[in-house]
Formats: C-alpha cells, sequence, structure tokens
C-alpha cells in the first residue's frame, strides 16, 4: 500500500505571529519557534498503523519554506520512508485551493497513491478545508472527521472509516483512493527514538518546485489565490467584566437574575 | 439575478431544524445592501418541505436537485449537483454553515468549481459593492478579514449562530426551481453504512448554553454536577483540553484550539484557567461566567461575570437559586 502524509509547519501556539502586512501573510522564516501541526501528528501516527497493520510505504510531504524541514525530518524520524519538501517562491501566498492544487501534483507525482492522511486542520490558518478540496481536485473520496479506521482493504480498493459528525457517529464505506483526514483521539501518536532523530539529522530533505510538480505558476501563490485578505485585525477586547463579590447566597442570586434576564434560559 | 445571495439549507435525510435556516437572514441582509434578492439551495431526496420553509424564512427562491442518489448526504454526489447549480446560475455569494456537511461540502464544491473559500466566517459585509468576509485565525487572536475577488460565486462557510435568525412567516410566497442533475452510481465513492447516535447527545456547536469545566474540576464525578446544572437550564456540557486529557470527560466535549469553537449565548467556565488555546474555542460566545479559585486566572480578563470561588460550592447553589427562580 502507498501512503501519503500531508503535514504542515506552524507556529507554536504561544509564540509572536509576525506578519508580512502588505501581503496579508506569515512570515514562517521569521518565526522562530515551530511544531508540526498538532492534527498532524494524529495523521503521521495513523499512516504509522496503517503501514504496521497492511504493510506499504510512507511518503510525507510538505509544503513550506526552509523550516518546513523540521516537521519533515521529524517524520523521518518517526521512520515515514520518504519526504518532499514542496517550495517555489511562487507558491507563497497561496489560499486553500492553491495549497491543495500544490498538495495534489505531489501526489500525483508520487503515483499508485492509496490513502492520503491529513488532519483535520491546522492551528494557524484554521480553515480545515485543504483535505476536502484535495480530494475533490483529485478525484478521491473525501472521508473527513475520521476517528477510526475500521478497515482497509488495498486489493480490493476499500476503506470502512467512522466519522466523528454532530450527534454521532458515520460509518462510512468508501472507495480507494481516498483522502482522510483525521480527528484528535484517533490514536496517540508516539514519539521518535534517539536513533531517528539521529538518522533523520543526517538526510537531506528533497525538494520539488513548482517546476518539478508540472504546477501551472499563474493557478499559485498570491498571483493564484482567488482570496485575498485585505486587513489583519486585533478582536477588540471583550469588555471588562465584572467580578462578583460578596456572600455566596448575594453572587448567586446576582448572577441567576442577570443570567435570566439575558433571556436565554428556557 | 447575477449577484443574488445564496444560502445552503443542510438537512440530515430530509430532517431540518430551525437553525438549518439561520443564514437565510444574513443573506437578506447582504442581498439589500447588493442590490439583489435571497435564495436558498437544496439537494435531496424530495425536498418541497424544505423549500417551502425556506420560503417562509425569506428565501424569494429556492433552488433544488432532488433524486434517490441524495437522501444521505455524501460529499461527492451533493458537490456535483451544487455546483452544477452555482455554475449555472453564478450568485455573488454561496453561504454555508460551518458544521461538519456544511464545511464537507463547500470545500468539496470549491475544489470542482477551482477556487478558494473563506471559511468558519464571523463578519460578513458588503463594502464598496465587495463581499467582505472575516473570520478569526490564530487561535482569535486575530481576525483577518478576506476577499475573493476572483471567483463568483464566493464560497463562505459561516460560524454557527454568528447572525441572528430569521423572521419567520408562513405567509411569504415565492419560487421553487427544480433542476435536473444526476449522478451515476458507478460515480459515487462512497456509501454511509450506518450512523450510531451518540449515547449523550453532545451538540456543543448548536447549543445556546455551555457549562463547561476544566483542570480545576478535578474529578470525572465533577462533571456530574456540571451535568446537573446544563441539565436545569437546558444547556449542554463541555471541557478543556486538560479535562479531556485527564481521561474525565470524552473528546467530544473538548472546546479549544483542538477541540470545538463555540459561540454559545451563555458559556459557564468552571475551573478552567482561560488557556489562549481554550479561549480560542470560546471567546466569540455573548457572555461568559468564570467560576475559578484563582483570582488571577486568565479566564476572567474573557469573562461578562466573574467569581472568585470554588466551582464544587457556587453549582450546587446556582442549581438550587435557578431551579426555585425558574420553577423547575
Amino acid at each position: 500500500m502507498k501512503i501519503v502524509v500531508c503535514i504542515k509547519q506552524v507556529p507554536d501556539t504561544e509564540a509572536e505571529i509576525k506578519w508580512d502586512i502588505p501581503k496579508g501573510t506569515l512570515k514562517r522564516d521569521a518565526m522562530e519557534a515551530t511544531i508540526t501541526n498538532p492534527f498532524d501528528e494524529f495523521a503521521i501516527e495513523e499512516a504509522l498503523l496503517t503501514r504496521e497493520n497492511y504493510d506499504g510505504e510512507i511518503v510525507a510531504i510538505s509544503m513550506g519554506p526552509e523550516k518546513a524541514n523540521d516537521v519533515l525530518r521529524n517524520a523521518l524520524a518517526l521512520t515515514v520512508n520518504e519526504v518532499h519538501r514542496l517550495t517555489d517562491d511562487a507558491f507563497a501566498g497561496s489560499d486553500t485551493y492553491a495549497t491543495a492544487y500544490v498538495l495534489a501534483s505531489a501526489i500525483k507525482k508520487i503515483g499508485d497513491v492509496d490513502v492520503v492522511f491529513c488532519g483535520k486542520q491546522s492551528t494557524d490558518g484554521n480553515t480545515g478545508v485543504v483535505g476536502a478540496i484535495l480530494a475533490s481536485i483529485l478525484g478521491f473520496s473525501q472521508l473527513t472527521y475520521v476517528s477510526k479506521i475500521r478497515s482497509i482493504d488495498a486489493g480490493a480498493k476499500k476503506i470502512v472509516v467512522e466519522r466523528a459528525i454532530e450527534g454521532g457517529v458515520e460509518v462510512v464505506e468508501a472507495k480507494l483512493p481516498a483522502v482522510v483526514s483525521v480527528i484528535k483521539g484517533i490514536n496517540e501518536p508516539r514519539l521518535p527514538n534517539l536513533m531517528g532523530i539521529r538518522k533523520a539529522s543526517k538526510i537531506a530533505i528533497p525538494e520539488w518546485n513548482a517546476g518539478d510538480l508540472g504546477v501551472d505558476t499563474g493557478k499559485v501563490g498570491s498571483a493564484g489565490a482567488s482570496t485575498k485578505v485585505v486587513e489583519i485585525a486585533v478582536p477588540p477586547p471583550r469588555g471588562a467584566g465584572e467580578i462578583l463579590k460578596g456572600e455566596i447566597e448575594d453572587i448567586v442570586n446576582t448572577l441567576t437574575d442577570k443570567l435570566i434576564d439575558l433571556k436565554v434560559i428556557k | 439575478m447575477a449577484n443574488d445571495v445564496w444560502v445552503y439549507i443542510e438537512h440530515k435525510e430530509g430532517a431540518v431544524s430551525p437553525m438549518s435556516f439561520e443564514l437565510l437572514g444574513i443573506g437578506k441582509i447582504l442581498a439589500s445592501d447588493l442590490g439583489s434578492n435571497v435564495c436558498a439551495f437544496v439537494i435531496g431526496d424530495g425536498v418541497d418541505g424544505i423549500a417551502k420553509e425556506a420560503i417562509a424564512y425569506g428565501a424569494s427562491k429556492v433552488f433544488a436537485v432532488e433524486g434517490a442518489t441524495y437522501k444521505t448526504f455524501l460529499p461527492d454526489a451533493y458537490s456535483k449537483a451544487a455546483s452544477f447549480l452555482l455554475d449555472k446560475y453564478k450568485p455573488e455569494v454561496a453561504l454555508f454553515r460551518a458544521t461538519s456537511q456544511g464545511t464537507d461540502l463547500a470545500a468539496a464544491t470549491a475544489g470542482q468549481l477551482g477556487f478558494g473559500l473563506c471559511t468558519d466566517s464571523i463578519g460578513i459585509k458588503v463594502d464598496g459593492g465587495q463581499v467582505k468576509l472575516t473570520r478569526a485565525a490564530f487561535g482569535g487572536n486575530y481576525t483577518v478579514t478576506v476577499v475573493n475577488e476572483k471567483a463568483k460565486p464566493q464560497i463562505a462557510t459561516v460560524r454557527p449562530k454568528s447572525f441572528a435568525m430569521p423572521e419567520k412567516n408562513d405567509a411569504n410566497q415565492g419560487e421553487v426551481v427544480k433542476e435536473a442533475f444526476t449522478v451515476a452510481d458507478a460515480d459515487l465513492h462512497s456509501k454511509v453504512l450506518e450512523f450510531v447516535k451518540a449515547a449523550t447527545t453532545v451538540n456543543l456547536v448548536e447549543a445556546d448554553i455551555i457549562v463547561a469545566g476544566g483542570r480545576g474540576v478535578g474529578k470525572p464525578e465533577g462533571f456530574d454536577l456540571l451535568k446537573q446544572l446544563a441539565d436545569v437550564l437546558g444547556g449542554a456540557v463541555g471541557a478543556s483540553r486538560a479535562a479531556v486529557d485527564s481521561g474525565w470527560i470524552p473528546y467530544e466535549h473538548q472546546v479549544g484550539q483542538t477541540g470545538k469553537t463555540v459561540k454559545p449565548k451563555i458559556y459557564i467556565a468552571c475551573g478552567i484557567s482561560g488557556a489562549i488555546q481554550h479561549l480560542a474555542g470560546m471567546r466569540t460566545s455573548d457572555c461568559i461566567v468564570a467560576i475559578n479559585k484563582d483570582p488571577d486566572a486568565p479566564i476572567f480578563k474573557a469573562a461578562s461575570f466573574g467569581i472568585v470561588g470554588d466551582y464544587a460550592q457556587v453549582i450546587p447553589k446556582l442549581i438550587e437559586k435557578f431551579k426555585s427562580k425558574l420553577n423547575k
């Protein structure tokens, strides 16, 4: 089985965000503390479990500047078989569609892929749609919010998964190839061991640019993106709250009055 | 009309709730600013009832694709039908709710039409004839405003409960336009084998009131107390990552960066310190109540009302007081 896992380098949640204001994009290279997108850790782990259960090889891809090598090295340390960084000046400023288009081009180049794993969403852009657009572009089955893989049959080209959606769990059978985006809790991501880290540190990360991928540069980056950021703002702080003080009986009396006054409680 | 505002009406095998129609409210405002009409579109197996209700909620026209293939939501069948409709009529904007179905469909449809989309919008306005969408990024620490110049229609998902519900008037008149569009069974990628309803229905995204607990709740039994308060108020129980990771409550209750993003009218945070990862998931709630022993907890900075105290003492008194005031 051929497995691809798409991963992203994101700023550490606590880190200071550095914007390129005129372009409305992040200065990804200027930010020190970066991590593998937390949801993608579940995607990598699911790829590893799939390889353990069904055999096969894993190719991890990441689109991004040189810093993205860190997350690919981490994937190598976790024993994925192969990695590629998708990078080109023309990719900067890509929106959701353009990003999915570049990833799709890489997946086509890898060829004969059975399953693509990705995380439900990134913690920086938060869009949560790249996996679904990727499936749409590739014509693969679109399996989102996946909380469990029940079975994969590469011979019969079939996969059965559980999707955690509003109100319950939907069990879906789909054709392979498929894009599977996973949620937290599908597994417990393992940590790389020391030997893996040491080995990964010495490997040069191969790069694929627009030319290698056959990407039409008019369709990607700031030039090709259909969505454009026109304003970045810090949301207004929430109004200064009121700390209720006094005897607990009085506090509870005041609070229940205030909440009932909102006319929300029926 | 070319600059109409279209709203997707989601349903589950034909079943709708009033929330299915919520975007007709903001849709009508946008259409009025654009000098156009708000229309609904729906895909399913027999949608006359839904179409009628959409008109009552203010849609001037309803576009529908019907067929047995569309009985259950499948992203490939639905997105092919949706992109057929949107490509044929080319409205200015197409809005979907940022639920699992709305997000799946909006993304797949954008993928078919070949453009990007704006997701989880919390603000939409018409500015100089252009639709501008505002969304939160980086856990709500920033908002970014996006335009989608090249796309027609502009596709966007909207965070549930971000805009007022439209008025319902059964006397409203409107037209239903049915379009024939079929997807061959051989072209379907997936089928739903079954739907297993959750033992406790946790629908945080739709809840008007959420009572949530964090590390300060201290033990799984603490959540029983929170549940009692939620039951009295007709709300749902939420949790911080710390509580979920401690195994006190299942993941589907988690609110925050790696959980659900919610926007209830009342959010009661018990023993939650207010880390930015948690705030990311609930800071746009209308009214936030914080109950925490630590007076310096960051949650108080985001709270509309704060109580410095132990939830285990405060909650039982709240339950008692609400019961007597609400005659329950």
